[in-house]
């Protein structure tokens, strides 16, 4: 199932209990699929136009009013294009809006740089009182719906558009909002992905089992509240943290890992992610290779960090 | 009630509010009090023992360094005792330069980043037309805020969805801090605009009690667009020093001396 379906398969069954939900798109509602919800909810799914600053303010307001207001885009639109709405009508007035941002960093594909929000996660990171919550699957997104339409305050959500691969299990999987997941354990290094890179991430796995390194993976939803016990408890142990991020590497995740070992147990940190330039148009594999995010990559940045560590 | 009496209370309290701490948003504060006076004591439901009333008429001051005005209704109508007036921007006060919803009782919204307490204005209207609960809102832009270009997103917007809930008023006080507007980024022909943005445009003397009243019954009387009322203003009403100060008036020093010459002079005046 795509990611968006599963994000308004869910929004919309909420819809249907609850009048205070309003959805509100800025022209991309075919895009991120909420363009259903206005035939089963003309009042409460709006469409501004293509007016993103206004999007927030108004979201803003139905939530001084009592309203549990979505609002959606393309990541950068709804980040890097209204930045002080979001700040100041959202967060500072301390309203109840849920960002959601689609096709995050590289997954905007052939749209090219004008559409990549690589620097989402590092500019809203640095607002107080935010949620950023990147899904990792569909089982994952699933099970944080309920969550995300019950939380009181302002939240961002980095949503990948479409079918992505699954890595955790519907029966045994069991989501925490605030808890990083441990895909697997290890000695030699802690690998800590999030979005479309825990799946770069498990798919390196084997390759690094080969190469004989016994890699731990934690799988990092929330970047913001950062979970710090987790990412220290197994830096404390392997001794060496590679992060790996659909983001630049300045102000994401790798940055939040960074600042929470710098504090509870300094380790060198190494970083794979979009090197601090500007995207392009291409497919995700081209996009992925130019950067240095493939599986591979992790695999040889893995090996060279071993080796530098001896 | 007299409303010149309270206008005349009003200014009174925001010369006391600013004159606490020396230095702040004179002019547009005082351009603005016959609205507020007629909104606050007159045309809005609100119950200032119950300042989240649901249901009630909400008025979200866009231009948020009009804070002290807005204190000054606000304490005038029984929201706090007159005394908070004198903590205006001391550290933890009640009352910050800017408006702020989650520190003063009776604003119902943060502003003070220009453009974005309209919209706000515009989301609780339709938050209004959701809840069916008759709620009249009101808003208050600066003319210099009007070069925003999230004013006209919102103007394009509210009347699309046929806001006429929405009742704003632009305070067209003519002036900016660099200067004169038709200096700098001219808003005429003002009432054209709001016009072919598809509202319902009065234009008025700003001070005028009765023409302010008028306005919104007029506003009232309608259930097809969103009002802006184009309030003519002098930026410093009230004051002569201030009015004569020009655009200077956007934020200035008030010694003692002045506060007390000022509060005469509108007192000699009423």
């Amino acid at each position: 199932m795509e990611m968006r379906e599963v994000f308004v398969q869910k929004l919309s069954e909420a819809m249907e209990r609850d009048d205070k939900i309003v959805v509100i798109d800025a022209d991309l509602a075919k895009s991120t699929k909420t363009w259903g919800l206005r035939k089963t909810f003309p009042e409460r799914a709006l469409d501004v136009g293509i007016a993103e600053q206004n999007m927030a303010s108004i979201a803003a307001g139905l939530s001084a009013y009592g309203f549990n207001p979505f609002i959606t885009s393309f990541a950068p639109f709804v980040t890097r294009r209204i930045l002080d709405q979001v700040a100041i009508s959202c967060l500072y007035s301390k309203q109840n809006v849920k960002i959601v941002g689609t096709d995050p960093g590289i997954c905007a594909e052939i749209n090219g740089g004008t559409h990549m929000g690589m620097e989402d996660i590092g500019s809203l990171r640095s607002l107080p009182d935010i949620l950023i919550y990147e899904p990792v699957d569909e089982v994952q997104l699933m099970q944080a719906m309920p969550f995300i339409i019950d939380f009181k305050g302002s939240m961002y959500i980095r949503l990948f558009r479409k079918v992505i691969d699954k890595v955790f299990d519907e029966n045994s999987y069991k989501f925490d909002m605030y808890k990083a997941d441990i895909l697997k354990e290890g000695k030699d290094i802690t690998i800590v992905s999030s979005g479309i890179m825990v799946q770069e991430t498990v798919k390196a796995l084997p390759l690094l089992k080969e190469a004989g390194i016994d890699a731990e993976v934690i799988s990092v939803h929330t970047v913001k509240p950062i979970d710090g016990d987790t990412i220290a408890k197994s830096a404390k142990k392997t001794g060496l943290v590679l992060t790996c991020e659909n983001h630049q590497i300045i102000g994401g995740l790798h940055s939040a890992v960074c600042e929470v070992l710098a504090d509870k147990c300094p380790t060198k940190v190494a970083a794979i992610g979009v090197p601090n330039v500007f995207g392009e148009v291409g497919k995700l594999p081209y996009l992925k290779q130019i950067y240095k995010m493939r599986d591979v990559d992790i695999v040889e940045k893995c090996k060279q960090l071993l080796k530098e560590k001896k | 009630m007299d409303l010149r009496k309270i206008c005349e209370e009003i200014r009174v309290d925001i010369l006391k509010c600013i004159g606490s701490i020396g230095v702040g948003h004179i002019g547009g504060c005082l351009s603005i009090v016959e609205i507020l006076a007629e909104l606050y004591f007159k045309h809005m439901n609100i119950d200032p023992q119950n300042p989240k009333m649901e249901g009630r008429d909400r008025l979200v001051c866009s231009k948020g360094h009009a804070g002290p005005a807005i204190y000054a209704a606000l304490a005038n109508r029984g929201y706090f005792s007159k005394d908070i007036l004198l903590t205006l921007n001391q550290s933890e006060t009640s009352l910050p330069s800017h408006c702020d919803m989650n520190k003063t009782s009776g604003v119902d919204m943060t502003a003070g980043s220009l453009g974005q307490g309209f919209s706000c204005a515009i989301g609780m209207a339709i938050g209004s037309r959701l809840k069916k609960d008759n709620a009249y809102i009101y808003a208050i832009i600066g003319d210099g805020e009007s070069q925003e270009g999230q004013i006209w997103e919102g103007a394009m917007y509210a009347a699309q969805k046929k806001l006429s809930n929405l009742i704003a008023f632009c305070d067209y006080n003519k002036m900016q801090i660099d200067g004169n507007l038709e200096d700098i980024n001219s808003l005429d022909p003002l009432d054209k605009k709001w016009e072919s943005f598809g509202w319902n445009v009065i234009v008025i003397d700003g001070h005028d009690l009765g023409q302010i009243d008028n306005a919104i019954i007029k506003a009232k009387s309608q259930n097809e667009k969103p009002t802006m009322i184009i309030a003519n203003t002098i930026k410093g009403k009230g004051v002569k020093f201030i009015e004569d100060a020009g655009y200077g008036n956007h934020s200035m020093s008030l010694s003692k001396e002045q506060v007390e010459e000022a509060i005469a002079e509108i007192r000699r005046n009423a």
